[in-house]
């Protein structure tokens, strides 16, 4: 029983979920996020399906704020696997101007993010999402289920969930209802990079370090890709030697100073840290239990 | 505080190396409210350094803090808004932690008795359980409760944790008159092991490290003990026990059988039978992405091909034919009850078990437990939170093992078909013998098969008597002409299968040395497979299980 390490029991949990969710819904899809648990969650299904072909797509939900770097990764990776890739935005709401600055974070997050992921799991009829959000990232994540129930409005009611025992996993949903599935609950960050490393699997290059530039106000190094940041009196970008320790929208995500330029530098790196995954992204920050607040509301 | 050997590796070497030695160790935390759960497993964490200096910094600043020292831990697991805002844990908490021996996931559950289903919920897979009692308030019903849980629930090991201990001046005769009182009931039911350690939370007293306060302790600190339990789930028999989650086929060349291993090892060219067809086949292949492997043990998700093609589809079971599980529409089950709309015999359910769903009748609820008196009773009802034993008959024989020899094949939950919540968990004992009493298959079943009457037939000519014997056969009777033949040798000339109480000789095949299943069905469903890889029933149409 014990024979195995660690990350193979993790990797073992993980394939036994993915193939439940495909035995047993009708139209699950994969909600494809382009960063590190993204990318092992999709070797996850590789091998989970494997002879065979991921046998649901990928839903991309683009808020038009990503990384340059990051889109070409996703026009790139899943299709040389021969995964299908769907995008979705929230055109209405990014014609009208949302961001950041002129909604504030959770706004924008709720429009670009929410509504287009509620709006692109209705469009595709989608009765079970993947997702790649792990516990260890943030303190009500730590509450999640592995399969989480959604209503109609893709609402979470983290006070009323379904009692999830052994590896049985309760899939039955009414119509409009849905399950949001988490087949990396268990994996820690460090988990994470150790597997990334075991297995050589891609991912953007912006988790290594390089000189870019940065825009540096006090401890943030915040990217000016797509200019949404008024800068100050005064500022204006320079070459910083960073990474992104996670990556999301540029204006909300800040780079970290790193010289991990590798993956095996990043583990070292880790194994020093003393501060969370998560400090830099600023949406989990704006309010006490944001994430918990944006939870609730359908996000991921 | 940390000893230098908690320190962690600082080069990926030494990372890699000291990973590739780590074992996983799943607990969880139980009992009543307010005894200090939350606020056990924050201190672990901050004690060995399982949590970010944000995260930290985060609890420092909030407005909340119910506890008498500087930073209330219990907010670095209460993380949903109501939990702070009521000073309670309302469901799971799961936290990820490592020292340079082990991988830790702790599930700490709530001890408010309306969340007992959360409870169960992060008890189902810890392999040990940390049973909190506050050192002021001693055992309650609801630390009966959540002990009496955890040991149906096949944990084999607990820790006692007597908390608070700060409160009662570190005084060991609290301590041992409340391990005495847990004892008293908790010895009783099975565990094996039950460890106490007074400690204190707060002041982390014998959490991470030993205890300073308590010098008449001499035992190891939690995180220690911790660090040298057996890691594995108790209770897993050694037998094959594959269910078919789901069937990959990307072409008409291939087909393989999807899922992860729930006991057992499977080999390469193994011979092994699908539930509930009864065939068998070997195994062809053990098909990973990373390449094909010789053999492969639970907890291992691979996908099996078959020699043969074989019709067996998801819900299906995969096992050694000389190993079978039970097979039984009836059993007798351990419940939890877990919501408020209460449970009466014969309503109607879905049970969920291994990979297959069916519908299933309660038939009967045979006991309820008292939490007070600890006494099982008969009762008409189980009520939200209670644990009681229940007859359940499905609508199709479930393929099973009992939960205290298989934790997963064991297992099952019920889900109510109109509200599509989980009512219930549920841990198999035994299957119930069916009705039918089987008595000897009578002279007209054997007459209406054979199309003729038995009867001794008289001819002394023996090229004559040959004859006759050829022209019987061509008309499919069951004929044999004896040349002085007697008793047995006579019936084994006649072709026939002969079933006797006792091994007559070294002819015979004794079939009282085959290790058999308890259920009936099953135990001839395993003779049957005896039967045909001894090469005596040869065609397929004698497989297993075709009665069913
Ligand atoms: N003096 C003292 N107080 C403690 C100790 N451990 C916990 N407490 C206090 O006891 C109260 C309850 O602690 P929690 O950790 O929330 O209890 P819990 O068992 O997690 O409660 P539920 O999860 O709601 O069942 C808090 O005010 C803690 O500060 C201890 O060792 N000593
Ligand atoms: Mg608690």
């Amino acid at each position: 029983m014990s024979s195995l390490s660690h990350l193979q029991a993790l990797e073992a949990e993980s394939i036994h979920i993915l193939r439940e969710v495909v035995a047993e819904f009708a139209k699950p899809v994969m909600l494809y996020s382009i960063g590190k648990d993204s990318s092992v969650m999709l070797r996850l299904a590789q091998k989970a399906f494997h002879p065979g072909k991921i046998p649901f797509p990928l839903l991309h939900v683009d808020t038009t704020y990503k990384f340059g770097e990051m889109i070409e990764f996703r026009d790139w990776y899943p299709k040389s696997i021969g995964a299908e890739l769907h995008v979705h935005t929230n055109w209405e709401a990014r014609k009208a101007g949302a961001n950041p600055i002129a909604l504030g974070t959770s706004k924008c997050c709720g429009l670009l993010k929410t509504r287009a992921l509620l709006d692109g799991l209705a469009a595709g009829g989608y009765d079970a999402a993947f997702g790649g959000a792990r516990r260890d990232e943030e303190k009500s994540r730590a509450k999640e289920r592995i399969y989480s129930f959604r209503d109609q409005y893709g609402q979470w009611d983290p006070k009323n969930q379904r009692p999830e025992l052994w590896n049985l996993y309760n899939s039955r949903v009414d119509k409009g209802q849905s399950i949001r599935v988490f087949p990396l609950s268990n994996w820690t960050e460090i988990d994470v990079w150790h597997y990334i490393h075991m297995e050589n699997i891609p991912v953007v290059p912006l988790y290594f370090a390089k000189p870019r530039p940065m825009i540096v106000r006090g401890e943030s190094l915040i990217p000016p890709e797509h200019n949404v940041i008024p800068l100050l009196p005064g500022e204006k970008a320079e070459m910083v030697m960073c990474r992104m320790r996670s990556l999301g929208c540029t204006p909300c995500t800040g780079a970290i100073r790193s010289e991990a330029d590798s993956v095996p530098k990043i583990i070292e790196e880790l194994l020093r840290f003393r501060r969370s995954e998560r400090e830099n992204r600023v949406i989990d920050h704006d309010q006490e239990g944001s994430m918990e607040i944006k939870k609730r509301e359908g996000y991921f | 505080m940390l000893t230098a050997e908690h320190q962690e590796p600082l080069t990926i070497e030494a990372f890699l190396e000291q990973e590739s030695g780590k074992e996983l160790l799943r607990f969880s935390t139980a009992g009543s409210v307010d005894d200090g759960k939350s606020t056990l497993i924050g201190r672990l964490l901050y004690d060995a350094r399982g949590i970010y200096e944000d995260q930290l910094a985060s609890i420092q600043k909030s407005k909340v803090n119910r506890s008498s020292g500087p930073i209330d831990f219990s907010l670095l697991t209460d993380g949903l808004r109501a939990e702070r805002e009521q000073g309670i844990t309302i469901d799971v908490a799961y936290r990820y932690f490592s020292t340079p021996r082990r991988k830790f996931i702790i599930a700490d559950t709530p001890g408010h008795e309306q969340y007992t289903r959360n409870m169960a919920t992060g008890a189902s897979t810890a392999a040990v359980a940390i049973v909190l009692v506050d050192a002021r308030n001693g055992v309650l019903p609801q630390t009966r409760r959540h002990a009496t849980i955890s040991s149906l629930l096949g944990i084999p090991r607990i820790i006692l944790a007597v908390n608070k201990m700060d409160l009662m001046d570190y005084s060991q005769q609290v301590f041992d008159g409340i391990c005495s009182d847990f004892l008293a009931f908790a010895g009783k039911m099975g565990f094996e092991e039950i460890l106490p350690i007074p400690m204190s939370a707060l002041e982390g007293e014998n959490v991470a490290r030993r205890a300073t306060k308590i010098p008449w302790y001499d035992g190891p600190a939690l995180l220690e003990h911790l660090e040298s339990v057996p890691v594995t789930g108790g209770r897993v028999s050694g037998e094959l026990r594959f269910p078919v989650q789901y069937v990959i086929r990307p072409d008409q060349y291939f087909r393989g059988y999807a899922g992860q291993i729930s006991s057992g090892t499977v080999r390469k060219g193994d011979t092994v039978m699908a539930l509930p067809s009864g065939k068998t086949s070997r195994i062809a292949s053990i098909v990973t992405f990373d390449g094909e492997l010789d053999a492969a043990s639970a907890p291992m998700s691979v996908t099996l091909t078959l020699e043969d093609e074989r019709d067996i589809s998801r819900g299906d079971m995969i096992v050694h034919p000389d190993a079978l599980p039970a097979a039984a529409r009836q059993f007798t089950a351990d419940l939890v009850w877990m919501v408020e709309d209460p449970l009466s015999h014969g309503r109607n359910l879905l049970l969920k078990h291994t990979s297959q769903q069916v519908s299933v009748r309660v038939t009967s609820i045979e006991s309820r437990l008292n939490i007070q008196t600890m006494e099982r009773k008969p009762a008409p009802l189980l009520e939200l939170n209670d644990i009681g034993e229940v007859q359940i008959e499905a609508a199709r024989p479930v393929f099973f093992d009992s939960y205290r020899e298989n934790r997963l094949t064991g297992a099952f939950i019920l889900i109510d078909p109109i509200s599509n919540t989980t009512v219930a968990a549920g841990m198999i004992q035994r299957a119930v013998e069916q009705q039918r009493r089987f008595e000897h298959v009578t002279a007209e079943e054997r007459q209406a098969r054979n199309g003729h009457k038995p009867a001794v037939l008289a001819l002394r000519d023996e090229s004559l008597a040959l004859r006759l014997e050829r022209r019987l056969f061509d008309h499919a009777c069951q004929v044999v002409a004896l040349d002085g033949a007697q008793g047995l040798d006579a019936l084994m000339a006649a072709g026939l299968l002969v079933i006797v109480p006792e091994a007559e000789s070294a002819r015979t095949i004794d079939l009282n040395a085959l290790p058999l299943p308890v259920s009936g069905e099953a135990a001839v469903d395993a003779i049957m497979a005896y039967l045909e890889q001894q090469g005596i029933l040869q065609s397929d149409r004698f497989s297993a299980g075709e009665g069913i």
